[in-house]
């Protein structure tokens, strides 16, 4: 058996549209060990979207398996899954999907509302976190009172304060300019090889993608090639 | 931050219209509270009334007074113990102030109404003087009476034999109520009716209606057949009924106070019910996305559905709160300034139906908004589909 973190095994996944039956993913499998960072690249239609949901369990296949650190989610529950989610996976957004009525804190501290920890220990992760992406500073404003950057690195941050081992990242810097979403991959570089995060990311751009250890290249749901470990041109 | 905190600031996610539909909702409530309040008063009237006491009345209207000549055959009939009789003497005090005043025999009205607490002295002074008047202690101290003050009053309907409809009474009592619900009641004046008889313009010996007192309160329906038998097909024909039926009948002569207060209830309600229903559902609806993120990261459905529900109780109890407490503020002021409200109160009977209410409300609008968050699936959210 395998050691990979995410151990995707001939999995399918179709939608339904009307009587129609529309195939997305055509029995994948990819391994992917722990502390990998790895970009999901292809163009619109081919499925990487739908990859990434299946791996962070937001999606369940339709056949297949996935095993993520040695436990199979596309066997869980609905209720089972957000559970797992709660505690292993931590999810970055392209539109950073904040909730705007809260602080840059309390959103952070979302994810541990979960968690049987004190108010006062909540807090103190989320600071945590926050300081991790450089953001200790603008703890208490609210998302509307950031910058594009700044909320995704927010985004990052409520991302990280669970400590999951997997992170998804589904398009993080689509809605940034090139400065700015160098300064995001960057930082998510850094959660990979300081913190160890296993990170998958999705993305058009193949500048995002070079800052990836390695690239898969996905076209009309069926993997075309797993590319080798990226060169250092952004270490 | 808590779950508590988090629903709050949901809440107050578009500001204005939290606001807004807060401050319909303390209105609803308000006039919940006030209706509510006040219909217990009505049916207050009816229920503290004796059971063990009969009402006879003119059968056309208890506006037709009956004569006085049948007082000693209503006492001849069997289970009767004893009889008072009352006239309504329609007082006016000061220019437009209605005061509750009947012309009342002093003696019977002592034995009929034993709840009518005074000394014997003043008892005695009442049937001995006869400009005499008694009045309750809580118009004595609304305005500021005592025995042996002049009581002037007019009467809309009684003018003296010189047609002037000025009246004047010589405060010789002050009564209490046996107890803290017919204190409340000791809002009325009662004049000596040997000297309004004498001295009034219109007919003598009339009596407006006769209060009987049974020897059996089991015997009541029996004893007011009987006395309606005894005047069929004579000038004078009764209609005898319990006092609490008649007081009920006597407030159903301004209108059906419940169904007035319901009708109302159950439109401010159902307005409401749409306002609120309205604002749950466009809360949730442009929060799709955000509830996704959230189960995203974790909540599940039920945790979901629970937050929506929770913001919709927290708003109506919010709104329902404060109207209530507006509600006992200015019930506290009327009753203090206006002697008839006296008896009103946003008692635990009321609260309990304004919790209910708040509860109902916010289910109602808040369940539909909660299961479809509950329902949200999380990839289509995200997509926007």
């Amino acid at each position: 058996m395998s050691d990979a973190l995410v151990q995707i095994r001939d999995i399918t996944k179709h939608y339904s549209r009307g009587k129609q039956k529309v195939e997305v993913l055509h029995g994948l499998s990819i391994d992917i060990p722990k502390g990998d960072f790895v970009a999901l690249m292809g163009p619109s239609g081919s499925g990487k979207t739908t990859l990434l949901n299946l791996i962070g369990g937001l999606d369940q296949p339709s056949g297949g398996a996935i095993t993520i650190d040695g436990k199979r989610i596309d066997k869980l529950s609905s209720g089972d899954l957000a559970r797992w989610r709660a505690g292993n996976v931590g999810f970055v957004f392209q539109f950073y999907n904040l909730l705007p009525v809260l602080t840059a804190e309390r959103n952070v501290e979302l994810p541990l509302l979960l968690t049987k920890m004190s108010g006062a220990e909540r807090l103190k992760r989320a600071n945590v976190a926050l300081e991790i992406v450089g953001l200790k500073d603008r703890a208490r404003h609210k998302p509307r009172e950031l910058s594009g950057g700044q909320e995704q690195r927010v985004a990052i941050a409520r991302a990280l304060v669970s400590d999951p081992t997997l992170l998804v990242c589904d398009e993080p810097t689509g809605d940034l300019d090139r400065k700015t979403a160098d300064e995001i991959l960057t930082l998510l570089q850094r959660l990979n090889r300081e913190h160890g995060k296993t990170i998958v990311m999705v993305t058009h751009d193949p500048k995002a993608a070079e800052y990836a250890k390695r690239t898969l290249q996905l076209d009309k749901g069926s993997l075309l090639d797993s590319g080798a470990v990226s060169d250092a041109s952004h270490a | 931050m808590g779950y508590l905190r988090f629903i709050w600031a949901g809440m107050w996610r578009k500001k204005s219209r939290a606001f807004l539909t807060i401050l319909s909702l303390i209105c609803a409530f308000l006039l919940f509270g006030l209706l509510q309040a006040l219909s217990v008063l009505f049916t207050a009237g009816a229920d503290f009334a004796g059971t063990s006491r009969l009402i006879s009345q003119s059968r056309v209207s208890f506006t037709d007074s009956l004569p006085i000549r049948l007082l000693p055959e209503i006492e001849q009939i069997a289970g009767v113990k004893d009889v008072n009789h009352d006239q309504w003497f329609g007082g006016v005090l000061g220019e437009n102030t209605q005061m509750f005043t009947f012309a009342s025999d002093p003696a019977r009205l002592r034995r009929v109404y034993p709840e009518w607490v005074m000394t014997d002295a003043e008892w005695k002074a009442f049937e001995n003087t006869r400009t005499g008047a008694i009045v309750g202690r809580l118009l004595a101290d609304k305005y500021g009476w005592k025995v042996g003050d002049k009581l002037p009053l007019k009467s809309n309907i009684f003018p003296q034999k010189d047609g002037s409809m000025a009246w004047s009474f010589d405060i010789v009592g002050i009564f209490d109520g046996k107890d803290a619900t017919w204190q409340a009641q000791t809002q009325s004046v009662y004049i000596n009716w040997a000297y309004f008889d004498e001295a009034n313009q219109f007919g003598r010996g009339t009596a407006g209606v006769y209060a009987i007192v049974l020897d059996d309160p089991d015997r009541a329906n029996e004893v007011a057949q009987a006395i309606d038998a005894r005047f069929q097909n004579s000038p004078n024909e009764t209609k005898t009924q319990s006092e609490k039926d008649f007081n009920k009948g006597f407030f159903a002569q301004i209108g059906d106070i419940g169904l007035i207060v319901n009708l109302i209830l159950i439109a401010v309600f159902f307005t409401i019910l749409i306002l609120t229903g309205n604002t749950m559902a466009q809360a949730v609806r442009e929060r799709i996305p955000e509830l996704a993120v959230l189960k995203t990261l974790g909540f599940s459905n039920g945790t979901v559905t629970a937050l929506v529900l929770a913001e919709s109780v927290f708003l109506c109890f919010l709104g329902g709160l404060i109207g209530m407490v507006l509600a006992s503020i200015m019930i506290g002021g009327m009753a203090q300034a206006v002697p008839f409200f006296a008896a009103v109160r946003t008692d635990g009977t009321v609260w309990t139906r304004a919790l209910l209410a708040m509860l109902g409300l916010a289910l109602a609008v808040g369940l539909p908004p909660a299961l479809r968050a509950g329902r949200i699936r999380i990839v289509d959210a995200l997509a926007g589909r």
